[in-house]
């Protein structure tokens, strides 16, 4: 497999560094060469709270990505901030439920889904950063699928073990959509 | 061998210094290095360990300068703005001749600058990190596992040689996570007879100090450290050479620059020009032997830095004008894209191929 470069992007608070915790604890897990840069600046207090992360089988050069195979957007300003950087043929995952556009470009592929109000409508408040992850997932088979499930449990901390079960449910939810 | 773990960069400083013994850790929290102090507050009791978050910067090198005469493993952290606060201190133990570890996860500068990544204290801590002479070793790891490698190395050879060492890195590293294999605990570390840890009587008095009113006396001490630094200088250099035995372009960068100039290299390499990537690991000492080596078949040599091209002296020298040296920076924070570099590689190679 080549090299793929996701950035996950949203609100500070929807989870999407952890999101990007779980794309990088199957790398791990795999033995593959793995990065994950999160932002880091004021713009965690608003706006497009991101992270990059990387799965490749070769070393991986600059962990901030500027050109990314595939992009999860849980905000207009993070559809608007990265869509044009996405490479030609590649994918962006937007919640639908909280955003007002779609991408402009016809050269990517885009998956709308109401992540947010999915989550919500099956009990699984607060895991739409999961739906989309198990949306990207379907989409680009960037694991196995059983790697996937191991990574949450993996990623998940101790204190909050009686959440694995929802966020493997919110990884189902989001393959269904 | 232990099981490979996803950990930031900051916390894996942490982490691997408690491995090297490292028992007492006096800092003071600022972006983008803050991680590093949380995680010893956490972990460091549970070892029987000590953290405190001194009321200052300047408070807490002075904490580092006791532990470190009484022979502990200390460590002390910042980013660029707080390690100017710790120069006066820094000086000190280099003038008690102590063992110390200093990180320093850079941002953007001078002055308050901003928060994001920045290589632009290479000066400050190759040169001259406080005042009189004296050098530091200061290692530049480009991987969260170069971090937890170097950690436990400055340790020793800040034993070794009785001479604070710095871990320079930006704030890229810093944040980033990556797959990692910790250093196995350390069991044996080395005696300090030197140490001002109580005479019970039965030896002379150890004394640490930097102030000689004897002007000989500072003098002969001055010249016998620098005797030490030529041991350093002959017994420590690290630097890694990558595609770069027919190099006819040398492109010469450390810490997270380097990995961004590795992608640059390989792209040039497609496009059919013969680069190479020599990575400094130690920045003091300046690995010039190993640079040396290149000079016999590098047409050119490009500095990629995140900063307005400091490093690019240290080449100068060694290249000594056999080839021209130029550099390709970006600073305040703005981290230069592969691309970039790519073009100035292709730029510099059309110029040298004239």
């Amino acid at each position: 497999m080549s090299e793929m470069r996701f950035i996950l992007s949203g609100f500070g608070g929807q989870g999407l560094l952890f999101g990007g915790k779980v794309i990088a604890y199957t790398g791990l897990i795999e033995d593959r060469q793995v990065s994950w840069l999160p932002s880091y600046g004021p713009e965690m207090r608003g706006g497009t709270a991101n992270c990059s992360v990387t799965l490749s089988d070769e070393p991986i050069g600059s962990p901030l990505i500027t050109n990314p195979t595939a992009v999860i957007a849980m905000n207009q300003p993070s559809v608007d901030k990265f869509e044009v950087d996405i490479v030609p043929g590649g994918i962006i995952v937007i919640d639908s439920a909280l955003t007002n556009s779609g991408p402009a470009r016809d050269d990517i592929t885009s998956f709308m889904i109401p992540a947010t109000s999915a989550a919500e409508e099956e009990g699984l408040k607060g895991l739409a950063n999961i739906v989309c992850v198990g949306k990207l997932w379907a989409e680009t088979q960037f694991c196995q699928r059983e790697t996937l499930d191991a990574a949450i449990r993996k990623a998940v901390p101790a204190r909050k073990v009686a959440m694995v079960d929802k966020n493997l449910a919110a990884l189902e939810l989001g393959m269904s959509m | 061998m232990s099981e490979k773990v996803l950990m930031k960069g900051n916390e894996v400083l942490a982490e691997s210094a408690m491995r090297a013994g490292c028992k007492y850790f006096f800092g003071y929290p600022i972006t983008p290095q803050t991680e590093l102090s949380a995680y010893m507050s956490k972990h460091m009791p549970k070892i029987g360990g000590t953290f405190l978050q001194a009321e200052s910067e300047v408070a807490a090198i002075n904490m580092v300068y006791g532990a470190a005469a009484a022979g502990a493993r200390v460590m002390t952290s910042s980013s660029s703005p707080g390690i100017s606060l710790k120069s006066e201190g820094v000086s000190y133990i280099a003038g008690a001749d102590l063992p110390a570890v200093i990180i320093n996860v850079m941002r953007g500068g001078p002055g308050l600058g901003s928060i994001q990544p920045s290589q632009s204290d290479y000066w400050q801590a190759t040169k001259a990190l406080g005042h009189g002479d004296f050098q530091m070793v200061v290692y530049a790891p480009s991987t969260v596992q170069e971090m937890a490698d170097y950690v436990a190395k400055a340790f020793d050879v800040a034993d070794e040689y009785r001479t604070p060492v710095m871990i320079l890195l930006d704030g890229l590293l810093g944040q980033m996570m990556e797959p990692v294999e910790l250093p196995e605990p350390k069991a044996d570390i080395p005696d300090k007879p030197w140490a001002c840890t109580g005479t019970k009587g039965e030896r002379a008095h150890n004394v640490v100090n930097s102030l000689y009113l004897d002007a000989d006396l500072l003098d002969q001490t001055n010249r016998e450290r620098y005797e030490r630094y030529d041991k350093i200088k002959a017994a420590e250099q690290i630097s890694e050479e990558y595609l770069c035995d027919d190099a006819d372009i040398v492109v010469v960068a450390f810490g997270a620059a380097a990995r961004i100039a590795r992608n640059a290299v390989n792209a040039a390499r497609e496009q059919g020009i013969k680069a190479g990537l020599f990575r400094p690991i130690t920045l003091w000492p300046f690995p010039v032997d190993a640079l040396e080596k290149t000079v016999a078949h590098a047409r050119g040599y490009l500095t990629v830095e995140m900063k307005m091209g400091q490093m690019v002296d240290d080449v100068r020298l060694v290249v000594a004008g056999r080839a021209p040296v130029v550099f390709y920076g970006r600073t305040g924070g703005v981290i230069p894209t592969p691309a970039e570099v790519l073009d100035a590689i292709v730029a510099f190679d059309q110029k040298v191929g004239e």
